[in-house]
């Protein structure tokens, strides 16, 4: 198929949808691609690299006029006019928000494929946009804090004396609150995160953060994306931003509710209490922003002296790599659609990433999708287990270890019976020798408990050539007359004298391999 | 006077003996406790071969003085010819198998040792010695063909998968009665009428063939190292017999010795998987349960990484861990995993092993291999060592593992691993797994770290793998 990659019309708009690489891709799956003049120029990838890649650079008539065009944002009227009818469109398209785009696509028979609607699956991962694109932004914010923040991220110890670290709150543990934690993190700041999903915690610290829990009750998400919290969670989640508004340098918040309003974390009585020269970035500042006081792709400086940052083109900030990363996007949903690698596109609905990506088709609107129950929390059915009470639970525990004990009790006992038993009743050599044993025995229990796992090996080398102590036995009978014995105990010398050279010398050049570090 | 000479002589063997175990309890100590069961041995044979020739030398019904030597220079020079150069050239990956044929020879000289003591009624003589007899030869033709199984498994000369004939456990109960049968006639009728005596106590000992054959093929490949220190335990337990039959103290307390610390060995690894002793013992894992195949079904996508990205990752890390197991043995890939691990640790990687206690097919398998590829052992941990590490690790490199690396071991309850630990290697940023397909492990389980979102997949042979890792970095 031909795929067409245009200019991004939008304005600020850095990115583009396809990188010489990316189109190098595209061509080994069996399509071929054309790419507007000056469509990389932005982002730093020239037309003749593209040319080299294999691509076709020409204007943008040729670029429209192709059977699927790729873009990064919604096309304009305008150009949904340039597409040919029931050409194929992928690019952020935001379904659930835009309804009359999708039916201006619909009416001209386009079939339409949101990059931002890919269903929050593992599988899907390679292909999600979303993901890709916050993972800049929460670095970029970070990077957009340091520029703005006066003093240093990491302390330091001079000859000019001590430089605290900086704090960083990140609220929301999202990809981009990770990408943030990660990146200030690895500038040397001391980082908190908080997230309403409380499986999160291990991700915030796994990035090197502390994780600040809302103590109330927690609500878990099935479907990967955070949803609105009820109001006991509020208070007590208010109650905390107050308290972190007061003592950190940093504040970067991500949350985010899939077709709703940014939920309002930090108000404008918070900001206040901060220290001059704190900095905030609103990376929800498109959707009415997280921090009361925001401006969507301003920065404003409060009474007090707080930097709140609403730039909303953070991705678009990196955009070299934040079109690498988005043309990987579209390769990797290309390889979903092309499966025979020969350049036929085949749209197979029972594949649930396909399908929650198609909000149209063949003049038919379908979006949104049935739903997909996918995600890394744990299943409902594993949760319904019924808890038992601890209290319960630790007195079944002990009742079940006395019972135990009392049963290895009772054998002791018994064991112990039948040796004083069969003591009682045997020659006199037997008892000195069942003496002997028992104390061996419990000897090598001992010996061995301790013995460290790496030398379970050279250990079992070294007690089989012991064991071969056995030509002991055979070496006596070796001067009998009786032929038969003769035989047998000359045999049984010779295989047991192997065992005790072998064992011996192999546990020993074993023993010389460990080394310790020099 | 030359008797307490002897005994004398017998004692510090055995207390070198004990000694000699627990200083190889630490590898600090290893080496001296390696040499103190060599000493120990050297003066128990001294000792007895001053008694042999003695008692030569006293009793009228043994072979002359100069005939009796000869014996056992004779034997002792072939055990010196054969046992030496095995010793010397054994490939450190065959030991398993090695140590598994050792074995086979004490239980055989065990039972031949056995039926002398039978036919030359030595020692204290009476119901007492018959019942050590009959014992002894049972426990040494058991540990005989236990091993000689054991061996042809390891060495690949014989199918790993466990052999499950049905009903085994009754034919092993059946065995079991048919043996005190055996001996309780053997010990009513054996002084009687000798020939008697020498059908049961060779019935005997093909009862015990029979048992070691059936018991140790019914236990798969995974559980060897279960199996070899139990069969370990076996021909201590077998030299002990002997002892109580030649009326010998030095044979009681070393047989015993051996006996119960293989016991011990057996029962720490059980404990490592998580089972069972007598599940391991009555062997057939993973046959028992339906669930098997449902948990199976479990499957994902999985991630493929090339060898310049897994280089890139590398090089880039602050902190490596190397999950090596039965597969890094298969692949004789522990030389370029040490170089690797070299040329990290020179670029400043904090680079760990992380061996699991039944990594392998023998205990400290692993241990050994990564000892013989010069990798210092202070880095090589334990799974309780450095399972807690993994969450600040930046890459985990899964070298043929797969059952000890299995979430599924802590998260699915039906999994016929369940409850098992692992390691959690999953904890960590990136996971490579060094894999050739995507087989099941041994236990026949889908491991779900193959779908993790930080598991990537490096197929291929281990060996080849590392090395082109090893090309892409230098």
């Amino acid at each position: 198929m031909q795929i067409g990659i245009p200019l991004e019309s939008q304005a600020g708009e850095t990115r583009v949808a396809a990188t010489p690489k990316t189109v190098a891709q595209l061509i080994q799956l069996g399509h071929s691609v054309l790419v507007e003049k000056g469509a990389g120029t932005l982002a730093s990838y020239p037309d003749a690299d593209y040319a080299a890649s294999g691509a076709t650079v020409t204007d943008d008539a040729h670029v429209w006029a192709a059977e699927m065009v790729a873009k990064i944002n919604p096309p304009s009227d305008a150009e949904i006019a340039k597409l040919r009818e029931g050409a194929v469109l992928v690019s952020l398209l935001a379904p659930a928000r835009s309804p009359e785009l999708v039916a201006a696509l619909n009416e001209r028979k386009i079939t339409a494929l949101a990059m931002d609607a890919v269903p929050r699956i593992s599988r899907a991962q390679a292909l999600d946009v979303l993901s890709s694109m916050a993972n800049i932004a929460g670095y970029r914010a970070v990077i957009e804090a340091a520029n703005e923040f006066g003093s240093f991220f990491t302390g330091q110890v001079t000859a000019a004396g001590k430089v605290p670290p900086a704090k960083v709150f990140v609220s929301g543990a999202g990809v981009a609150g990770l990408a943030a934690i990660g990146t200030a993190k690895s500038l040397g700041a001391i980082v908190r995160a908080t997230d309403l999903r409380a499986e999160v915690a291990e991700q915030v610290q796994s990035m090197g953060g502390e994780f600040v829990a809302v103590k109330a009750e927690q609500q878990k998400s099935s479907d990967g994306y955070a949803k609105e919290a009820s109001d006991a969670y509020n208070q007590a989640a208010a109650a905390m931003y107050a308290e972190q508004c007061k003592d950190v340098d940093i504040i970067i918040t991500t949350a985010l509710i899939p077709g709703r309003p940014a939920p309002r974390l930090i108000t404008a009585e918070m900001v206040a209490t901060m220290k001059p020269g704190s900095v905030i970035v609103d990376m929800a500042a498109s959707n009415g922003g997280n921090v009361e006081g925001s401006v969507a792709d301003k920065l404003v400086v409060t009474a007090n002296g707080v930097k709140i940052i609403g730039y909303t083109d953070l991705a678009g900030r990196l955009p070299t790599q934040a079109s690498q990363l988005f043309g990987t996007n579209v390769v990797n949903l290309m390889k979903l659609l092309t499966p025979a690698k020969d350049g036929e596109v085949v749209f197979d609905f029972t594949d649930v990433v396909v399908r929650g990506m198609t909000v149209a088709k063949d003049g038919e609107v379908l979006w949104p999708p049935p739903p997909v129950q996918v995600s890394a929390a744990p299943a409902a059915a594993v949760e319904a287990k019924p808890v038992e009470d601890p209290a319960v639970k630790a007195a079944r525990e002990a009742a079940q270890a006395k019972a135990k004990t009392t049963r290895q009790l009772i054998w002791s006992a018994v064991a112990a019976a039948l040796v004083v038993l069969a003591v009682t009743f045997s020659p006199a050599s037997f008892v000195g020798a069942f003496t002997v044993f028992a104390l061996a025995v419990v000897v090598g229990f001992y010996v061995v408990s301790g013995v460290a796992h790496s030398l379970h090996t050279p250990l079992m080398a070294q007690t089989n050539a012991i064991s071969g102590i056995i030509l002991v036995g055979a070496l006596l009978q070796l001067g009998s007359t009786n032929i038969a014995v003769l035989v047998m105990s000359f045999i049984a010398a010779t295989i047991a004298s192997i065992n005790i050279f072998g064992g011996f010398l192999v546990s020993y050049r074993m023993l010389g391999m460990f080394k310790k570090e020099a | 006077m030359l008797e307490y000479l002897i005994q004398g002589l017998y004692i510090v063997a055995g207390v070198l003996f004990i000694l000699s175990l627990a200083g190889l309890s630490k590898q600090t100590t290893a080496r001296m406790g390696n040499i103190a069961g060599m000493v120990g041995m050297a003066l128990a044979l001294i000792a007895t071969i001053a008694d042999s020739l003695f008692l030569s030398a006293t009793q009228p019904d043994r072979q002359s003085v100069p005939v009796t030597l000869a014996l056992i220079v004779a034997v002792l020079l072939i055990g010196a010819l054969i046992g030496t150069p095995i010793a010397r050239k054994v490939e450190m990956t065959q030991m398993p198998e090695l140590i598994a044929a050792f074995h086979s020879f004490v239980g055989m000289a065990a039972v031949l040792v056995g039926f002398n003591s039978f036919a030359a009624a030595e020692g204290a003589g009476g119901a007492v010695h018959l019942v050590e007899v009959a014992l002894g030869v049972l426990i040494g033709a058991y540990t005989f063909t236990g091993s000689v199984i054991a061996y042809l498994k390891l060495s690949a000369k014989m199918g790993s998968k466990p052999l499950t004939l049905p009903g085994r456990n009754l034919i092993n109960l059946v065995g079991f009665i048919a043996f005190f049968a055996l001996m309780i006639w053997f010990v009513i009728g054996a002084e009687a009428n000798p020939t008697l005596g020498w059908v049961l106590i060779i019935a005997i000992a093909v009862i015990g063939f029979l048992l070691g054959l059936h018991m140790v093929a019914a236990i798969g490949g995974g559980d060897m190292p279960v199996v070899v220190s139990m069969l370990n335990s076996y021909s201590g337990w077998a030299a002990a017999a002997a002892g109580f039959m030649l009326g010998n103290n030095l044979l009681i307390i070393t047989g015993s010795l051996v006996g119960s610390s293989g016991a011990i060995l057996s029962y720490i690894m059980c404990r490592a998987m998580n089972r069972s002793f007598t599940s391991v013992i009555l062997g057939g894992f993973g046959s028992e349960g339906g669930a098997v195949v449902a948990s199976a079904t479990e499957e994902g996508e999985h991630r493929e990484i090339d060898v310049a990205s897994a280089a890139e990752l590398l090089w880039n890390a602050k902190s490596v861990i190397i999950t090596p197991g039965y597969g890094m043995a298969v692949a004789k890939a522990q030389y370029p995993v040490a170089d690797l691990t070299a040329k990290l640790r020179a670029h400043g990687v904090n680079v760990r092993f992380g061996v699991h206690p039944v990594a392998g097919r023998l205990p400290g398998h692993m241990n050994v291999l990564l000892a013989e590829a010069h990798v210092p052992y202070d880095i090589v941990l334990e799974m309780d060592e450095i399972n807690e590490d993994f969450a600040d690790t930046d890459v985990v490199l899964v070298i043929g593992a797969n059952d000890t690396v299995n979430p599924a071991a802590l998260d699915d309850p039906h999994s016929p691993i369940a409850g098992m630990p692992v390691l959690e290697v999953w904890k960590a940023e990136n996971v490579i797994v060094f894999k050739r397909s995507m087989a099941t492990g041994y236990a026949g389980v889908q491991n779900p770290l193959f779908f993790k979102e930080n598991t990537q997949m490096l197929f291929g042979d281990a060996k080849q793998r590392v090395d082109d890792i090893l090309k892409a970095l230098s």
